[in-house]
Parts: structure tokens; sequence; C-alpha cells
């Protein structure tokens, strides 16, 4: 008896197994619904931002499906998002996007978070032929490897900090001093987003002939970085710059408060998500944070309108937002790159399409989106803001800026 | 990095006093650590992985007190009791088990342990950076230029005032006899009526509850995240090591040690070598002892 049940159950589960691998190797187009894949963080350390990127694309899909859809030839199609769990970590990424193309049959897909996970991900669906926009990879190193199946709609990560070098060199100036007389410390994680933030940093520096007075390097378990500070309070730079995600933000934060460093601009990544601004209100004020995006850009689509509106309209569909961090507004940016490549290709056809998202150059309400050759977003700048009474200010120019930075110790 | 040397030993000394003053601070937290992991392993041989892990646990208990508007420092006790709570129910459901076999057993019981707690606390809190303002004055000296936050001073005086607490209790009280008596014969404790287990359950169950003021400590000067516990639990293994079981005021000695060696290497080499100090330190701390014990080593070949 135990023999038959034994066998019974190796027979069906070899049915399933063949069952399994047939029914679900058919292709992207299912009826009139194109599906994209994504591969996103929703459990691991990158939980909360794979969430927002997750939204963002939830959010244009619906957004686009409601307004007509997308138009080929004449014919109306619906988009559909299959996600997988990444669980933050680059192996398992790859893994599932392989899974997504060669067994889900998805021949489009949208990038996860992050510039680790998409560096994981990228040499497969290369590998595959399938186009990738992705909206959450920022590191250099990404669009050096001469992908030509990868397309990024948001701003490179060397660009994230070099404004503050710049803001320094108009006001140096403004006030009839030599720009190279300024003296700039650095303190940048040991992580190649880091590291490319720093590379924008010099080059900037550089070209302004200023002087590096500290150069540390961050460790990834960071959470005391007062001997950094200690040596920041002895040699007084005009310019300190910080960059290590949002625990580097938050330490920094925190300790740039309680050792009451005076520097005429600080400068901090990723300010929102470790929010600085609501847990060290007076350390914080007058600090610089770079974003991709901000609420007040003029810029606008036909799907959304322009940014206030499109964010607006994401508080509705997800009223738990206090502030729509930018993570989720690029992931909305890079479904409106397929709609308008798959309505420019006039076809489904993999090839075609890439062609059609390499052409690109549209404005949406992100930014102006237009794809160099290795498929980073040139027309779109990096965005300055300033904390100002627990407001983020945009900078536009160079007089928007309070200066010297003035924080109440 | 001579640039740093020149900068600490000529242009600006005073700023040893902020190194050294942040080396002390740092310390006393590993101190506290590495004061309860002796604890465990010295009394019933269990290498606690989990050790970091209850930090960041004290640490998220504080925050979640904090949300109710309690004061970090008024939510100690709270903590200390609730901790204590914890360790002697993780005794009582998994290191019983494993105590008697051997130290591989151990090793992968509070290792799993560790990720059942990080994953636990990631799934309850999420992966953000946290940090609790404790809105305590900053102390400056010397024009501005040595900043000593009232937070890091009151942790200094609680680490201080708990290892104290600790030692008179392992001294003075019964149950701390009973730890002590049975950390040097098992079997002879047994004997002579104790009941180990429950001298096991309350070693661990107070080691629990020195993590979770170190948590308490930890985040009201820095910050937490749920993968941050491996830190912790790192250094006081390399202190705990590098100072002997058994030898508690070493232990306490190597904490600061560790805390002063780690600021120096930080601000001559950079941040991001602190952590490799603490292994050269411990590399060096063997190799020296390995030396020294060589003279009167008789091994028969």
């Amino acid at each position: 008896m135990k023999k038959i049940v034994k066998f019974a159950m190796v027979l069906l589960s070899t049915l399933g197994l063949i069952l399994g691998t047939t029914t679900t190797s058919f292709s992207k187009v299912e009826g009139d619904t194109i599906i994209l894949g994504a591969a996103v963080s929703l459990t691991g350390k990158y939980s909360t931002n794979g969430l927002h990127t997750q939204r963002g694309y939830d959010f244009a899909v619906e957004r686009i499906n409601s307004t007509g859809g997308v138009n080929i030839g004449g014919k109306s199609y619906q988009l559909a998002v299959k996600y997988y769990d990444d669980e933050s970590t680059p192996a398992r990424a790859a893994q599932l996007v392989e899974r997504l193309i060669q067994q889900d049959g998805v021949q489009f897909m949208l990038g996860p978070y992050g510039s680790g996970l998409t560096k994981a991900v990228a040499p497969v669906s290369e590998k595959f032929g399938v186009p990738m926009v992705e909206a959450e990879g920022a590191s250099r190193s990404l669009f050096t490897q001469g992908y030509k199946y990868l397309f990024a709609v948001l701003s490179t990560s060397e660009q994230y900090l070099a404004p503050a070098i710049e803001l320094a060199a108009a006001k140096a100036i403004a006030a009839g001093k030599d720009p190279s007389s300024l003296k700039v410390a650095m303190a940048f994680e040991n992580d190649p987003f880091s590291l490319d933030v720093r590379e924008g940093v010099l080059d900037a520096a550089k070209k302004y002939g200023m002087k590096i007075v500290i150069d540390d390097k961050l460790p990834a378990d960071l959470s005391d970085m007062s001997t950094t500070l200690t040596k920041a309070k002895a040699l007084k730079p005009d310019v300190l710059l910080v960059s290590g995600h949002s625990k580097g933000a938050a330490t920094a934060g925190r300790q740039i408060g309680e050792m009451r460093i005076q520097a005429d601009i600080i400068a901090i990544t990723h300010c929102e998500a470790a929010k600085v601004d609501e847990k060290f209100a007076s350390a914080a004020n007058g600090m610089l944070c770079p974003t991709q995006w901000v609420e007040s850009s003029p810029l606008k689509d036909d799907i959304f309108g322009n940014a206030g509106k499109w964010n607006a309209d994401f508080k509705v569909a997800y009223p738990s937002y206090n502030t729509v961090p930018y993570q989720t507004a690029q992931a909305s940016a890079a479904v409106l790159v397929y709609k308008a490549a798959f309505e420019a290709a006039g076809s489904l056809d993999q090839v075609k399409v890439r062609d059609a998202i390499a052409a690109t150059d549209m404005e949406t309400f992100y930014g102006h989106i237009k794809f160099s050759e290795a498929g980073n977003n040139i027309a779109k700048p990096m965005f300055m803001r300033q904390i100002s009474g627990g407001t983020y200010n945009a900078i536009i120019t160079a007089d928007d800026m309070v200066f010297p930075r003035k924080a109440s110790y | 990095m001579f640039d740093n040397l020149q900068l600490l030993f000529v242009w600006a000394p005073i700023i040893n006093i902020q190194i050294i003053l942040e080396g002390v601070f740092v310390g006393a937290i590993f101190a506290l650590v590495s004061y309860g992991l002796a604890l465990v392993w010295g009394v019933m041989n269990v290498k606690n992985l989990a050790q970091g892990d209850f930090v960041i646990m004290g640490a998220y208990l504080t925050f979640t007190l904090s949300k109710y508007g309690l004061h970090p420092i008024f939510s100690l006790p709270i903590v200390l009791v609730v901790m204590f709570g914890y360790g002697w129910l993780i005794y009582l459901l998994i290191i019983r088990r494993v105590i008697d076999n051997d130290m591989f057993v151990s090793l992968l019981a509070t290792f799993g342990l560790s990720l059942v707690m990080q994953q636990f606390m990631n799934v309850l809190y999420g992966p953000e950076v946290q940090i609790i303002e404790s809105n305590l004055p900053v102390y400056t000296m010397f024009d501005d230029f040595v900043t000593v936050p009232m937070a890091k001073i009151i942790s200094l005086v609680l680490a201080g005032t708990f290892a104290l607490i600790i030692v008179i209790f392992m001294k003075k009280s019964r149950m701390g006899q009973a730890i002590r008596a049975t950390s040097q014969d098992a079997r002879a404790a047994r004997v002579l009526g104790i009941n180990t287990d429950r001298v096991y359950a309350f070693t661990y169950a107070l080691n629990a509850a020195i993590c979770g003021v170190a948590g308490v400590l930890v985040s009201i000067i820095w910050i937490f995240q749920p993968f941050y516990g491996i830190q912790y639990s790192l250094r006081a293994f390399a202190i705990v090591t590098a100072a002997g079981l058994g030898n508690l005021p070493a232990v306490i000695g190597a904490g600061f040690g560790l805390g002063l060696i780690e600021k120096y290497t930080s601000m001559i080499l950079g941040t991001e070598y602190e952590i490799a100090a603490a292994v050269v330190m411990l590399l060096i701390v063997l190799v020296w002892r390995q030396i020294s014990l060589r003279r009167s080593r008789q091994v028969v070949r």
C-alpha cells in the first residue's frame, strides 16, 4: 500500500512539474494585456524603498490603463506588472529576473530598487535581450558596462553632491573671494553609490581648485562618525559633505548637532529617508539635501499633469503618505517611458521597442527624459533643497540659499 | 595619515581630549556587553552569538516606550525587566536544549536565534535607521572645541553603576555565589544542592538584561537598525577572548581599551578601520599570549 502511495506521489509531482513548466512558458502578451516584469524588495533591508518603488509602478499602470491604455497600431492594450520579491538580495534578484524572462515569458522589465540590485539583474536581462527601464539604480558604474538594454530615468549618483560645490563657488565669487581658497571636508561610505557621489564632488572641487582637507571613508555599519567630525572641528572646512544612505544621514544629523559643527555649507544625501529635518530640527537647519525630483517642478505630461498634480493624486490613492518620496515618482516615470516607447515603436517587437526607448525624448511630470548612448538620463538635473524650519526649500540658484548656514545649537 | 597625526599632536592637541572622551563613552558600552557575554560564556560555556541582537532589541524596546512619551532614561528599568524575562524564556525554549551538547550546537543555535531576532525586528519596526532624541543638553569646553553631550555622561555613569551592582551582586548574594560555584564546577555544585538549571536560566536572563541596558544607552547616543547587532557581538567576542574568561575586571578594562584604540585608529586611519582595530587587537593579544605561554608550556610528543 505504502509503495503505491509513494508511486502515485512521484507520478503526480512529475506531472505537476511538466504541467508547471509548459503552462507558464507562454509569452508577454495575454490577450490585450502587456505584462511587464519586476523583482522588487518587499522584504529585507530595502523593503521600505522597494514598496515605494512598487507603488510608483502600480500607480502609473492603473492611471495608464484607466486613461485609454497603450495604443499600438490602433489597438489599445492594458498594462500589468508581474512582481517577485527579491528579499533585498542581489543573487535572488538575478534568479527571479531569469525566471521572469524564461519561465513567465516576460519580454519587458522594470528595475528593482537600488544600484546594487540593479547591478545584479542588468547582466541577466542583457543576456536575453530584454529591455529594462529602471528607476532606482543611480550608480555611475551601471552605465560604463556597455549595456544596450538598460535605461535609467534618474540622474546618476555623481551628480548628487556636486551642486553643493557649485553653490559654494558661486557664493565665494559673489563675496569677491577666490573659490580656490575654499576648504572641503568629505565623509563618504565605502560603497559603490557613495563613492560615485565622491567622484562627482572631486571633479567639481578640482574644477575650482578647492582644497580637500578631509576625505574619510565610512564603514557600512556606521553608527559613530565623531572622529571625522572632530577633525572637521579642528580644520574648519567651508563645505562639509556626507553621504552614507539613511544611516549616514542619521549619524551625521545627530553628531553634527552634538558636536556643534560650524561650516558654511553642509550637504548630506538621503535626508528625507532618514527624516533628518524632523529628528534633528535645530542641527538640520540650513543643511542642503539633493533630490531627484521636486513637487514644484513645472514640467508636465498628458497622463499625470505636472509634478504637483501627480503628488496630489498619488496621496489620494495612497493616503498613508505625508510626503511622497522621489523613489516613487521616478518609478512612475519608468512606466511612462514604456508607454511612450510602445506607441512610438508601433509594435511589441523587443528590438523595435528597445530602439524606441533609446530614442526617447519626452517631458514628464518627473522631468525631462532623454537617454545617452550608455542608457542614463542626461536631460534631467539633480535638485538641491535646503532645510529651513522643518521644510525643504528648492534651491534653483545660489541666491535662493540661506548662506552661511544658520544653525542654532 | 601623517596629516592626521600632525593634527593630533602638533596643530590641535586639544582634540585628544575629545577622542579620549569618545573612546571612554564607547568603551563603557562595549564593556557592558562583553561583561554579559563573559558571564554566559564562563558559567554556561555558551557562546552567545545573539549578544548584539539583545542590545538592538533593548534599543527597540526603548523606541517603543518613547512613542508613549516615556523618556529613555526612565524606560531603563522596564527594559531591564522585559529583557530579563525574555532571556529566561529563550533559555527555556532554546539554550537549555543545547547546553549539554558541544560548542558547535550552541553556536548554531544562538546564530539562528540572532537571525530570527533580526528578521523579527525588521518585520515589526521596518528596516529604517532609528534614533531616540533624549533632549539632554550638550556641554562645551575649551571655547566650543570639545563637546560632551549629557546623554553620553549619563550613559557612562549608568554603565558604571550597573556594572558595580552586578559585581557586588555576584560577590554577596546567594544567587551570585551559586552562579560562581556553578561556573567553577557544575557537577559539584549540583551535588551540594544548587539547582544549576535555575542558575543557568538566571545567568542567561541576567545577560539579556545587561544587553538590554546597553541597548537603552545605544539608543540615546547612536543610531540603530535591526541588523546592527553584529557590531556589538563581534566586539564583545574580541574583548572577552582578549581579556580571558573568569577575569571580569580585565573584561571591563579591555572594553575601555578597545574603545580608545578604535577611536584613535579611526582618527589616524579613518572611520572605516574602526572594526579592523578590534580584530587586530584580538590578534595581537592572542599571538602575544602564545609567545608568553610557550615558556611554561610542556608538551609530550
